[in-house]
């Protein structure tokens, strides 16, 4: 991906479509996205059922902005698919799974060709570029390693870029931070709160950071303000990046050197803004729903995939030279999931895992904070008659059922506290289940 | 014989635990006794009153959760060793006790009154009856 005798910290020719023309660009996309169109419209039944409903073929694209008249995909395609159904590719050509949480504890599953993998790959080495990262740099990668799409996507990036990596994968702050001081880690790939909790622990054990110089930081929202106090704290250059798996997995996006919006991979992912509500189309510099189309993908083709990721696409070129247009970055979504210690969580899954301890689903409401660097979820549960006991360890005990059985569905150890009857506010129509006070 | 006795969830935070005492004042509603137990998170309010059916209703028209159990009163006498001997005797019947906590609207010098509360209350009152240990009357306690 980069030649054995690219200039360490030079430009990288993988990068180039980082710079193509708009013109140039433009006309990449159109033609990837009819053949993608095609492809989808030939082997997902889903999607030809779509097409066919709206009288629309693949030759109806005609223009970019034609991608308009294509009905959107939304999480819940993949769910009501599941496992396999919105695949383009048959599983002989398919090299990789991927799951990640769905809404109802049965994960999302995405596949990749190997041509898909070496796009994801050189996306990932593009992303690394943007952040300074070059051949000589030590990447320690404490993403996790499995079924999660960071892990194994920011590996490969890591090897293909022909830096040095380290596939620590997540979790052990103390071997993390002997990792880095002893084999001289360059550049740190994990979430943002992890990052700052390692900062702590390495105050307090008189860790030797200095060597570290770029943190790669994604899988969750973290704000300006997070990444200041980072910067000011470690003296490193943190950024963002911006990936999902139904798209490709981390590699997405990127900020770049500037850290003003990160630039999307255009040449391979199409980004559009829509109106959450109507699902109309939104110019530059307006904010709404990043919808995005994989212009690329062969094993599971996206098209016009709702992120419910809330943003707002910045056209205006950046200084760094990049012709690829950004979008601001991301601190919030157009529905209840929030993200936690990296992984997706719906409410419903919350209250899927209430509902099998008690029975009858019980008031309930979420509290996220940040303790430490560390991201923390507790559950507010009032209490029913159902549970009720005048015997401590009863009540105890249905507490603990209650953490077990979250724990279960999300794979996050989660805090339930029981409250009284009545305490938690009941609003008018939806109600409000999640309280953020993480200040991202 | 056994006894009705009220148990009220209540949060760890203040303030918690004058709600359900004035709902049962402003009910005319006396409380003979009460324990309150308490965990790190929650607390637990027990309580025995001359008419439970009556306190249950005004606390659950305030929206409380309330649960009624069976207890057991056992007189005691007021003399050092004099619960240590009930308890051997509890002990020798093969029962387990889950809490337990002293009556404190009796008057009595020289006996006490002491509430059970057993897993299984009938299969207690069996035993201690064997036992030879004195299970009070409602009438004994709560003097009507």
């Amino acid at each position: 991906m980069s030649a054995w005798n690219d200039p360490p910290g030079g430009f990288l020719p993988v990068s180039m479509p980082d710079y193509l023309p708009r013109p140039q660009l433009s006309a990449i996309q159109l033609q990837r996205l009819q053949s993608v169109v095609s492809r989808a419209y030939d082997r997902v039944p889903l999607f030809r059922s779509r097409l066919e409903e709206r009288h629309l073929t693949p030759a109806s694209i005609a223009s970019l902005a034609d991608i308009a008249k294509l009905p959107f995909t939304v999480k819940a395609d993949l769910r009501d698919t599941y496992p396999f159904g919105l695949f383009a590719s048959p599983m002989e050509e398919i090299v990789r799974l991927h799951a990640s949480s769905g809404t109802t504890g049965k994960p999302i599953v995405v596949a990749y060709t190997q041509a898909d993998l070496d796009v994801w790959s050189e996306v990932m080495v593009r992303s690394f570029a943007a952040c300074g990262l070059h051949r000589g740099d030590v990447i320690q990668n404490a993403y996790g390693y499995g079924l999660f799409t960071g892990g194994l996507g920011a590996h490969y990036g890591a090897e293909a870029l022909g830096a040095t990596v380290i596939p620590i994968s997540g979790g052990n702050t103390e071997r993390q931070l002997m990792v880095i001081q002893d084999f001289g880690v360059t550049a740190l790939c994990c979430t943002p709160s992890y990052f700052l909790h390692l900062l702590e622990s390495a105050r307090e054990t008189k860790i030797d950071l200095s060597r570290l110089r770029v943190g790669v930081f994604g899988a969750e929202p973290w704000s300006d303000s997070m990444r200041d106090r980072i910067q000011a704290d470690s003296g490193i250059r943190a950024h963002d990046i911006y990936g999902l798996s139904e798209i490709i997995g981390p590699g997405v996006g990127v900020e770049c050197a500037h850290q003003h919006g990160l630039h999307i991979f255009e040449d391979h992912f199409y980004p559009e803004i829509i109106d959450p509500e109507t699902g109309e189309v939104m110019p530059d510099g307006a904010e709404g729903e990043l919808v995005l189309t994989t212009l690329s993908k062969q094993a599971m083709p996206m098209i016009r995939y709702r992120t419910r990721d809330v943003t707002s696409i910045m056209g205006e070129p950046c200084e760094c030279g990049r012709t690829l247009r950004r979008i601001r970055r991301i601190g919030r979504r157009s529905d209840d999931m929030f993200i936690i210690r990296g992984v997706n969580v719906f409410p419903s899954q919350v209250e899927t895992a209430l509902l099998r301890v008690e029975g009858t689903l019980p008031h309930y409401q979420i509290v996220l904070t940040r303790d430490k660097g560390l991201d923390q979820m507790e559950v507010k549960v009032e209490v029913t008659p159902e549970v009720f006991s005048d015997e401590i360890r009863k009540l105890e005990a249905v507490q603990h059922n209650l953490e077990a059985s979250i724990e279960n569905i999300l794979g996050l150890r989660v805090k339930v506290t029981l409250v009284q009857p009545r305490s938690l506010a009941r609003s008018e129509g939806k109600a409000k289940r999640v309280t953020d006070l993480r200040n991202l | 014989m056994k006894l009705k006795q009220l148990s009220l969830f209540l949060e760890n935070r203040p303030g918690q635990l004058r709600a359900p005492l004035e709902t049962l004042g402003g009910a005319g509603i006396d409380i003979l006794t009460m324990t309150l137990a308490d965990t790190a998170q929650f607390g637990i309010l027990r309580f025995i009153v001359a008419d439970p059916a009556r306190a249950r209703k005004a606390l659950e028209a305030e929206g409380m959760i309330v649960s009624t159990t069976d207890v057991v009163p056992i007189q005691v006498d007021n003399r050092p060793g004099g619960l240590a001997a009930v308890l051997a005797a509890i002990e020798s019947a093969g029962l387990g006790v889950e809490y337990m906590y002293d009556f404190a609207a009796r008057a009595t010098p020289d006996k006490a009154a002491i509430i059970f509360r057993f897993e299984d209350p009938d299969r207690a009152l069996e035993a201690l009856k064997s036992a030879g240990v004195r299970v009070l009357t409602s009438e004994e306690l709560l003097g009507k």
